[in-house]
């Protein structure tokens, strides 16, 4: 059977590049970088090499940059270190209402077992949230605003440089609010400058960008008031202390390397398989929506809902044909609930228990949309044919 | 009898692991879904009918059977569910059981329990066991319905309060 794996999103696969340049790390370069000996000054080379090259992508300096388990760590190192170490000043935080998991919960255990006072923007219907918006919800006492870059779920693109730009301009000489950015689906597409964002804290996830699962990176920019949510040892800065993932952190680099190379010609690539997958959909499939902008959303994102069947059972369906899709987060596909990024778009719950995500990448073929477009239709007839419910479009 | 079936953690999955993947008869209902009705019905088609649930909830089934009056054993049953595998898997497998043996009798069917079907999806992943007391509710609105149709009140059941598990945020 034909196998489409269409939820690059949730994970990709390792590049073979990027385990070639792990191997030696995982094996005979095995060092503790903290080790006074030659393995051990191997393995710190290799790790200060690593975070070199993911300075220079950023534009950033060597040590602002922290390697962490992954984007959940990234982003509870970057809300509650900074909510931490600035709560002196205030205790108002402002977010949107469809941040990944990892955020919004972190944000929402500040609020309810600590005292934070937060704001939750709502994106407008196409999925998107403005600069004037997060101005407009600024107080004297707020001191995080986080922002994701790229909807992991819809694949709308916020407008990060923009609202960096205000705020940059709104703090003046004082050091907050701090402005933290889920960039988790964006590297293999977006320009990721901090200089260009105008971000004091940045998260970025391996797994997602064809590196190790299990690393990520949190950007800090010099003077941004932080604080450590593990204890121990002394290693990068006593921020991130535990001895360092040497192979997970050179893997995390060249994944970025090649990420970046590559992603002005993927991203045309992706953008026309991408249109000819939503349209062809929506030409083959009546009563279907398009969740999220039509075209200020991530090259490889389509998210639908097919309205009066529900999202999980065609998953399935899918499943069945070797088409590998989502309903939408995979973190939250455990859960009954229908997608909080949907709903926080103004769609109603019916429609919500409908959609369907399609996340392509670097294997996806127009093959492969073909072969979508070609068995998903008699699917969704299938669902509908025993299906009690017929809402109007 | 309908307090009782109300105390979901009362209702227990064999499949007491976490585990996503479904049972082997789930999955064969779920892709090959018996009896499901295809046009819709004639007026005075079906003795009675059974709704429950919505579309916001997630979970919708709608339910139709024919009665021996005779016997007071249900002849014919058939379903339309919207809804996740499980759900839909449950009413196939609810069609099966009410329709073999000759039929289940009107008083077996009311007093049919969402345990009773998930033992015979040889059973469902401990998140999922809402969708099949779904199943159980239609069928006994069904019954309601042909017992009020044929004007013995004193035979239906008090209504019940549907589980949503969205109540909170979606006012439906």
């Amino acid at each position: 059977m034909k196998e489409v794996y269409l939820d690059h999103a949730a994970t990709s696969p390792l590049d073979l590049q990027v385990f070639e340049a792990m191997k030696p790390y995982l094996t005979e370069d095995f060092g503790n970088p903290s080790s006074f000996h030659t393995p051990g000054k191997k393995g710190k080379d290799a790790m200060d090499q690593a975070r070199e090259t993911v300075a220079k992508i950023l534009e950033a300096r060597a040590s602002e940059i922290i390697f962490t388990s992954g984007g959940t760590e990234s982003d509870n190192l970057a809300i509650l270190g900074a909510a931490w170490a600035n709560q002196d000043q205030g205790k108002h935080i402002i977010t949107t209402k469809f941040e990944h998991h990892a955020v919004l919960e972190t944000i929402q255990y500040l609020e309810r077992e600590q005292g934070f006072e937060v704001t939750y923007l709502t994106p407008d219907a196409d999925g998107l949230i403005t600069a004037e918006q997060v101005m407009a919800a600024m107080r004297p006492n707020t001191i995080l605003v986080s922002i994701m870059y790229a909807n992991n779920e819809i694949g709308t693109i916020l407008p990060i440089a923009e609202i960096g730009k205000a705020i940059v301009k709104l703090r003046g000489e004082k050091a907050r609010p701090v402005f933290h950015t889920d960039a988790c689906q964006a590297p293999e597409y977006l320009d990721l400058s901090v200089e260009k964002l105008h971000v004091d804290l940045m998260t970025l996830n391996g797994g997602k960008i064809y590196g190790p699962k299990g690393v990520g990176v949190l950007y800090i920019r010099k003077g941004t008031k932080i604080k450590p949510i593990m204890h121990g040892g002394h290693q990068q800065k006593g921020l991130r202390p535990g001895t360092e993932n040497v192979a997970g952190f050179v893997g995390m680099a060249k994944a970025l390397e090649i990420a970046q190379k590559n992603k002005q010609k993927e991203s045309a690539r992706l953008v026309k398989l991408r249109d000819q997958l939503m349209a062809g959909i929506q030409k083959r499939v009546p009563k279907t929506y398009i969740n999220g902008h039509a075209i200020k959303r991530l090259p490889n994102n389509v998210n639908l809902s097919f309205l009066d069947i529900e999202g999980e059972a065609l998953v399935l369906y899918l499943d069945a044909q070797g088409i590998y899709a989502s309903t939408g987060s995979a973190c939250t596909s455990a859960s009954l609930d229908p997608s909080h990024v949907i709903v926080a778009t103004g769609r109603p719950f019916e429609e919500a228990h409908g959609s369907l995500r399609f996340s392509l990448g670097r294997s996806t073929t127009e093959a492969d949309i073909n072969y979508v477009l070609e068995k998903l239709p008699p699917l969704v007839e299938k669902l509908r044919e025993i299906s009690p419910v017929n809402l109007s479009k | 009898m309908a307090d009782e079936e109300q105390k979901l953690t009362d209702v227990e999955s064999p499949d007491q692991a976490q585990s996503w993947f479904y049972s082997e008869t789930v999955k064969d209902h779920f892709f090959n879904p018996r009896n499901f009705l295809k046009a819709d019905p004639k007026e005075g088609e079906y003795d009675g009918e059974g709704q429950v649930g919505s579309p916001a909830c997630g979970d919708k089934m709608h339910v139709w059977i024919k009665v021996d009056p005779k016997g007071e054993k249900i002849t014919e049953f058939k379903w339309r569910t919207f809804g996740c595998a499980s759900a839909i898997a449950a009413t196939s497998m609810l069609s099966e059981m009410v329709m073999e043996k000759g039929g289940m009798s009107l008083d077996k069917a009311q007093k049919l329990k969402p345990q009773d079907i998930i033992e015979r999806l040889s059973g469902l992943p401990a998140r999922k066991i809402h969708c099949s007391v779904l199943g159980d509710q239609a069928l006994r609105a069904a019954v309601n319905d042909y017992y009020e149709r044929q004007g013995k009140n004193d035979k239906i059941t008090p209504k019940e309060q549907f589980f949503c598990p969205f109540k909170d945020q979606c006012n439906k």
